[in-house]
């Protein structure tokens, strides 16, 4: 049965109506036009639904959206201010951290998410915290270095 | 079939079945006026040979002229538009072939706009596959920016009455500097339609003078990418749009003998039963999800082998092979001193990209618009034209930039079933592919057996070679190496999968069994496996990468800690050569097998963007990587056993070795393609990497 979610997303208030079995990534994608978080697999496994949740990572594909009432979501259309991109966003851009680029928005969340928690990483906490997301495109050695060049120029706040 | 008919074009013959062309039509030069308004149009004529390409064939009456390759406008602002029928699907051909407009327009990149893949305003291309963008697209792009701007000279130089030869080009505009003149683009095309057709002669900036060409601009659209702005086909909305799903057989070959919908009509959700064809369409994702489950289906299987039968099964419905002999097989391996004998498999390996089949269908009035992510837009369109029985002028076909393909997005099925839904449906419908059903029901890269001979003298001369590929293709299948009696065939067979094109299709296969052959005969003469390949070698591109690749690596030279090894392979494909060295560690007998660092040398003529090209061959290599230690296709009565990523296992961050790559740039050779040949020497360097550390040959793909 329909019910009516609240949640905030990327700082604005959002209210929906809809089955809480739904998953958070159909919501975002379907209901409010946020396209950014991907379906890639439907378990979990390859990190393209990457949000975050209280700044807390999170994969939305097996998030049931009545569980997020209350709670702050971020996506990847909120990290660019005034038209300015989040420094991550701009590491990866700058360095071509993609190809397909279909994982690319849950690879800058997950990013984002380990830089808030830890500025300063280093190559192991990189390959840790980004191991859960899939790139099939392998452009991983890139991805990395966007991590650390996001890091050296103060990202993730 | 002729001698010099492209390899590579007889390797997507096989797959694809391509017919050949039905008609050939005048150009009519008003009708790009129609959609393109006023200025400059620049019709790329492809000449005889390629229009007779193979990979051409496959049109079936379309509305686009036959021998038109791609078109370039200028309007009357002096916006520069191009438009192909190539797709990007992450290999970064929007921003290559922009550079290389861009080069002879002497303009900016970013002042280009790339019209790709778009049925109604794109001129007919055969697909975005086999290594061909770089090669033939890219120049035909080249010669159009080149005509464009000396027909913008002629412009000038009738403006103004001076001589041509005192015209510049540059930002836009072409400036007659003795006057202190100058026109933008736009302006000079003002008010005319100026249509103008060029051929294979229109003089080219050459490479070594390429300002724009030649390096790393960014990609095209990359902030688009980064800012989750991109609309992949999966990303579409559509006034009043439905959500499909398809209800899928039990196993392959299964046959429906009974189906119950009426609780899925119960629930409000459209539901079509048409031939073999069931399948649902409702407001939300989740609403078709519960009323495809609510289909009541009882199926029956047919027998199936499974993936431990699969190699032996090749052999049994093996076809006489093909190919060119030399020589004498029993010649040669008379006049050996040492002969070998290796077998060698290869699993079925999926493409998995990560935007699964995706398909958004409208119908406006009897008229089908279809977004989907392919590689053959004009074959879905084709597809979709005959599975709906109406004319490929009413089905327009759109490919927004896609979630990768790797030769994994040839086909059109997502658009056909979306299209049928929405059809029944009367409302636009959006059809996303689960994980589990692009694991199950796309299609895999083929499995190979393949088997060889050869003999070798004590001096490290090849006498013989005798090479039988089953089942996998003959892509990449004849050695570069000098061998005075050498057989290279392939043998079609049955595959129990559906199987057809990927990156470098059995050129993987090929080159590692043939690289890990020759590493066994170098062992076995105890001669050093590089130099054992040079002796053999005259090819002197691939000399040049296998010297590069064994330079940076420190061949021969750099110490060897122990339970490592090291290994190197080489070879050439789709217009590519590339050799790559390996170190890989292995903790202790029988244990973990660790890649540790990878060298990869690669030479494709003149680099057009020296980052791009680096990323594509660190991703093919990674890729390569994937196929050598971990991925395979399990299956059993009719099954796949490992359709997740849970279960099938594909490269992560964790697993990416120190990579280095050399880029042999060779400015006086034409740019070949490179999204491919990269990914074939990983797995048999691997392979010879761990034989190095630990004296165990591994003989299959996956290896570990």
């Amino acid at each position: 049965m329909p019910e009516s979610i609240e949640f905030r997303v990327n700082g604005a208030r959002r209210s929906v109506e809809t089955d809480p079995g739904r998953t958070l990534l159909s919501v975002l994608r379907d209901d409010l036009d946020l396209s950014g978080a991907k379906y890639g697999c439907g378990e979990g496994q390859c990190g393209a639904c990457t949000v975050l949740v209280d700044g807390r990572p999170t994969r939305a594909c097996l998030m049931p959206s009545g569980a997020v009432a209350g709670k702050e979501i971020t996506t990847i259309e909120g990290l660019e201010k005034d038209g300015k991109l989040h420094p991550v966003q701009q590491a990866f851009l700058d360095l071509g951290a993609l190809q397909c680029g279909y994982c690319t928005c849950g690879m800058i969340l997950s990013a984002v998410a380990l830089l808030n928690a830890s500025p300063q990483p280093t190559d192991a906490e990189i390959t840790q915290s980004m191991n859960g997301n899939i790139c099939r495109c392998c452009a991983y050695p890139r991805i990395a270095a966007a991590v650390r060049l996001a890091a050296a120029s103060k990202g993730g706040k | 079939m002729t001698e010099d008919l492209n390899p590579d074009a007889v390797e997507v013959e096989r797959y694809e079945l391509f017919e050949g062309p039905a008609y050939r039509f005048e150009v009519s030069r008003r009708d790009f006026f129609k959609f393109a308004g006023g200025g400059l149009v620049i019709l790329c004529l492809l000449d005889e040979a390629e229009a007779q390409d193979p990979a051409r064939r496959g049109r079936q009456g379309g509305v686009q002229p036959q021998d038109i390759g791609a078109w370039l406008h200028i309007d009357e602002k002096g916006a520069v538009t191009v438009y192909t029928g190539k797709a990007e699907v992450g290999q970064n051909i929007r921003t290559s072939l922009a550079q290389v407009v861009a080069e002879e327009l002497r303009i900016s990149v970013n002042s280009i706009q790339m019209v790709m893949a778009d049925t109604a305003l794109t001129p007919f291309d055969a697909g975005t596959f086999g290594s061909r963008t770089t090669p033939s697209m890219s120049p035909q792009l080249r010669r159009a920016g080149a005509a464009a701007r000396e027909a913008l000279v002629d412009l000038a130089a009738a403006e103004w009455k001076v001589d041509r030869g005192t015209l510049q080009v540059a930002d836009g505009k072409v400036t007659h500097a003795p006057t202190s003149r100058a026109l933008g683009f736009g302006e000079l095309t003002k008010g005319q339609k100026l249509a103008k057709a060029v051929g294979a002669d229109a003089p080219l900036t050459p490479p070594a003078q390429w300002k724009v060409a030649g390096t790393s601009v960014l990609k095209a659209n990359g902030r688009d990418i980064v800012t989750g702005r991109h609309k992949y086909t999966s990303d579409i909305r559509r006034p009043g749009m439905l959500f499909g799903k398809v209800l899928r057989p039990a196993s392959y070959g299964a046959t429906l003998v009974s189906v119950d919908t009426k609780a899925a009509e119960a629930a409000g959700v459209t539901v079509v039963h048409d031939g073999d064809f069931i399948g649902v369409a409702a407001a939300t994702e989740l609403a078709a999800a519960r009323g495809l489950d609510a289909i009541k289906a009882e199926w029956k299987g047919s027998p199936q082998i499974s993936h431990k039968e699969l190699f032996e099964s090749f052999k049994k419905s093996a076809a006489a092979g093909s190919g060119n002999p030399q020589g004498s097989i029993d010649e040669g391996l008379k006049a050996a001193e040492v002969t070998l004998k290796g077998t060698y498999t290869a699993a079925y390996v999926a493409h998995a990209p990560l935007e699964p089949r995706a398909a958004v269908a409208e119908w406006t009035d009897g008229k089908l618009t279809v977004w989907t992510g392919t590689q053959r837009p004009f074959g879905v369109r084709s597809e979709l034209a005959k599975a709906f029985n109406i004319p490929e002028d009413r089905v327009r076909v759109i490919v927004p930039d896609t979630g990768s393909g790797y030769g994994g997005k040839h086909s059109g099925e997502a658009a056909i079933e979306a299209a049928r839904l929405a059809k029944a449906a009367g409302k636009p419908v959006k059809l996303v592919w689960t994980r589990e059903e692009e694991f199950t029901w796309a299609y895999f890269r083929p499995a190979g057996l393949i088997e060889v001979r050869s003999g070798v003298k004590k001096d490290g001369t090849l006498t013989a070679w005798d090479f039988h590929n089953y089942n996998s293709g003959g892509a990449a299948i004849k050695p570069l190496y000098e061998i005075p009696h050498q057989r290279s065939e392939f043998h079609g067979a049955k595959s129990p999968l559906r199987q057809g094109s990927y990156r470098g299709l059995a050129a993987t296969a090929n080159h590692f069994a043939r690289e890990t052959h020759m590493d066994e005969l170098a062992r076995a003469i105890q001669m050093d496996p590089l130099q054992f390949r040079l002796k053999n070698l005259k090819d002197a591109r691939l000399r040049a990468v296998f010297e590069a690749a064994a330079e940076k690596f420190g061949w021969g030279k750099a110490a060897k800690a122990e339970g490592h090894g090291f290994g190197i392979a080489g070879g050439f494909d789709k217009g590519g050569y590339v050799a790559t060295c390996a170190e890989v560690s292995v903790a202790k007998p029988g244990g973990k097998l660790r890649v540790v660092r990878a060298v990869t040398a690669f030479e494709c003529g003149a680099v057009i963007n020296p980052e791009h090209l680096k990323n594509q061959i660190e991703g093919a290599v990674l890729m390569g990587l994937g196929g050598a230690l971990f991925e395979a296709i399990e299956f059993e009565a009719g099954k796949i056993l490992n359709p997740r990523f849970s279960q099938y296992r594909v490269p992560r961050l964790g697993d990416v070795p120190v990579l280095e790559t050399v880029l042999v740039d060779r400015k006086d050779l034409p740019s070949a393609g490179a999204g491919e040949c990269p990914i074939v020497a990983i797995a048999p360097a691997i392979g010879n990497a761990l034989f190095d550390a630990t004296g165990e040959r591994r003989r299959s793909l996956p290896l570990a």
